[in-house]
C-alpha cells in the first residue's frame, strides 16, 4: 500500500506531468484563462488518464511487448523459436486506443451522467490530442509499471495536471488588473508564472518516500 | 525585407513566404503558441535540442509533402485520422532511425521523440496548409515551420546550458578564473523552472521585436 501512495504522491507533486515534464502545455496555455473551464479540463484529464493508462498497459503487455504474444503460441514467447517484438508500434497503437477510449467515455457519460457530460463539453474530444495523455502511457511503459501501479500513476498524473491548471487559472485571474508590459501579456507572463509555480512544486522533491 | 533577399530568388513569391514567414514573423512557438509540449524537456543541453530539431524538421516537411500529395484523395470526414496515421508512421520511422544510429541520444530523448505525434505544429500545418497547397509549397512550409520551432528550441537550450552548466555544446566556455572569483552555475536553469522562465523571456523579446500584443 505504501508503495502505491508513494507513486501517487510522486506523480502529483514531485514529477508533475506538466510542471516537470512539460506535457500538455498547449491546452494549459490556451485554457488557463478562465477558472471554471480549466477545472472542467482538469477533471476530463483525470478521467481519461485513469482509464487509458491501464488500458494501454494491457495492450502493451499482452500484445506488443517483446514475447508478449506467448499466450497465442509458445513459439512467439521470449524463449520461443519465433520471438515477436511489436513494441515499435507502441505510439501509433496508444494514440488509437486513446482516441477510441475518449469516444467511449463520451458515449457512456452522455448516457449515464449527462450533467457531467455537458459540463465537460468540448474538452473531452480535445483530450485525444493532449500530449499529457500519450506521455502518461509512454512513461508507464518506460518505467515497467505493473497494472495497479499504472492505474495509480495515471490517476496521480491527472490530479497533478488538474492542480497545475487550476492554480494557474486562479493566478491569471488575479493578475488581470496588474500592469504587465503589453508585449509580455498572454503567453509570456503565463510562462514566467508557470516557472514560479514549478519552482514551488520543486520544493516537494526533498521529500523522501 | 524578405523581398530584397536575393539568395532565394529561384523560388516564386508565395513559396518564399511559406519558407521564411515562420522563421521570424509568424514563429510557431513564440507567436502562434503551438507545440511547446514536447519542446522544453529536451532543452537542458544543446545536443539533444539539435537532434530533436532535426527530427521535427524531418517529420514536419515530409508529413506536409505526403499529406499535400494525398489531399485530393482524402475524404473530408476522415481527414484527421488520415493525417494522424501519416504523422505517426513518420514519427515511428524517425524514432527507429535514431535508435539504430544514435542510441545514446535516443535514450536521453526517451519518450519525447514519440510525442512529436501529438505536437500541435505538425497537425496544425497539415490541416491549415498542406490540405490546400501543392506538395512543393507544403514542403517549404514544413521546412520553415520546423526551422522556426528549432530556432526557439536551440536558443532556449543555449541559455540553459550556458547558465546551468557553463558550457556550450558540451565544451566548457566559462573560464576557471571566473569560478575562482566566486561565479557559480545556476542550478535552477537545469531544472524545469529554468525552461519556463527562459522561454517566457524569449517570447517577450520576440514580441517586442515584432510588435505583437495580446490582451
Amino acid at each position: 500500500m505504501e508503495h502505491y501512495i508513494s507513486i501517487l504522491t510522486k506523480a502529483i507533486f514531485i514529477e508533475n506531468i506538466l510542471l516537470a515534464y512539460f506535457l500538455g502545455m498547449c491546452s494549459f496555455l490556451a485554457i488557463s484563462k478562465k477558472v471554471d473551464t480549466s477545472i472542467g479540463l482538469g477533471f476530463a484529464v483525470i478521467f481519461v488518464l485513469t482509464i487509458t493508462a491501464p488500458a494501454n498497459w494491457a495492450i502493451h503487455n499482452f500484445l506488443l511487448k517483446e514475447g508478449a504474444l506467448a499466450w497465442v503460441n509458445a513459439d512467439f514467447g521470449v524463449n520461443g523459436t519465433n520471438v515477436i517484438d511489436l513494441s515499435f508500434l507502441n505510439s501509433i497503437i496508444f494514440i488509437a486506443v486513446i482516441a477510441a477510449m475518449v469516444q467511449l467515455v463520451e458515449m457512456t457519460l452522455d448516457k449515464f451522467a449527462p450533467k457531467l457530460y455537458i459540463s465537460l463539453g468540448i474538452f473531452l474530444p480535445l483530450i485525444a490530442v493532449n500530449c499529457a495523455i500519450l506521455g502518461g502511457s509512454m512513461f508507464l511503459v518506460e518505467r515497467n509499471y505493473t497494472f495497479v501501479e499504472s492505474t495509480v500513476y495515471g490517476f496521480g498524473s491527472g490530479i497533478g495536471f488538474f492542480l497545475a491548471i487550476a492554480s494557474m487559472a486562479a493566478i491569471r485571474h488575479r493578475i488581470r488588473y496588474s500592469n504587465v508590459p503589453p508585449q509580455l501579456r498572454g503567453v509570456g507572463i503565463t510562462m514566467l508564472l508557470t516557472g514560479l509555480v514549478s519552482m514551488a512544486f520543486m520544493a516537494f522533491s526533498g521529500i523522501d518516500l | 525585407m524578405l523581398g530584397k533577399d536575393k539568395t532565394l530568388d529561384f523560388l516564386d513569391k508565395k513559396s518564399k513566404v511559406a519558407l521564411t514567414d515562420p522563421l521570424m514573423k509568424n514563429n510557431p512557438i513564440s507567436l502562434q503558441v503551438l507545440g511547446i509540449c514536447s519542446a522544453l524537456a529536451v532543452t537542458v543541453q544543446l545536443n539533444t535540442a539539435v537532434v530533436m530539431t532535426l527530427a521535427v524538421v524531418a517529420v514536419l516537411s515530409v508529413s506536409n509533402t505526403v499529406i499535400s500529395l494525398l489531399r485530393t484523395m482524402i475524404p473530408g470526414k476522415v481527414r484527421i485520422i488520415v493525417q494522424l496515421s501519416v504523422i505517426a508512421t513518420l514519427v515511428i520511422l524517425t524514432d527507429q532511425i535514431l535508435q539504430a544510429y544514435m542510441y545514446d541520444i535516443s535514450k536521453q530523448l526517451s519518450v519525447f521523440v514519440a510525442l512529436i505525434i501529438t505536437n500541435c505544429i505538425v497537425m496544425g500545418r497539415a490541416e491549415a496548409f498542406a490540405m490546400q497547397n501543392t506538395p512543393g509549397k507544403s514542403f517549404l512550409d514544413g521546412l520553415g515551420n520546423g526551422l522556426g520551432y528549432g530556432g526557439i528550441l536551440i536558443s532556449v537550450a543555449f541559455f540553459r546550458e550556458l547558465l546551468g552548466n557553463g558550457s556550450i555544446y558540451g565544451y566548457t566556455v566559462i573560464p576557471e578564473s571566473l569560478y575562482a572569483a566566486g561565479y557559480q552555475n545556476m542550478g535552477i536553469m537545469v531544472l524545469s523552472p529554468g525552461a519556463f522562465i527562459i522561454l517566457g523571456l524569449i517570447v517577450w523579446v520576440h514580441r517586442i521585436a515584432s510588435g505583437v500584443e495580446e490582451d
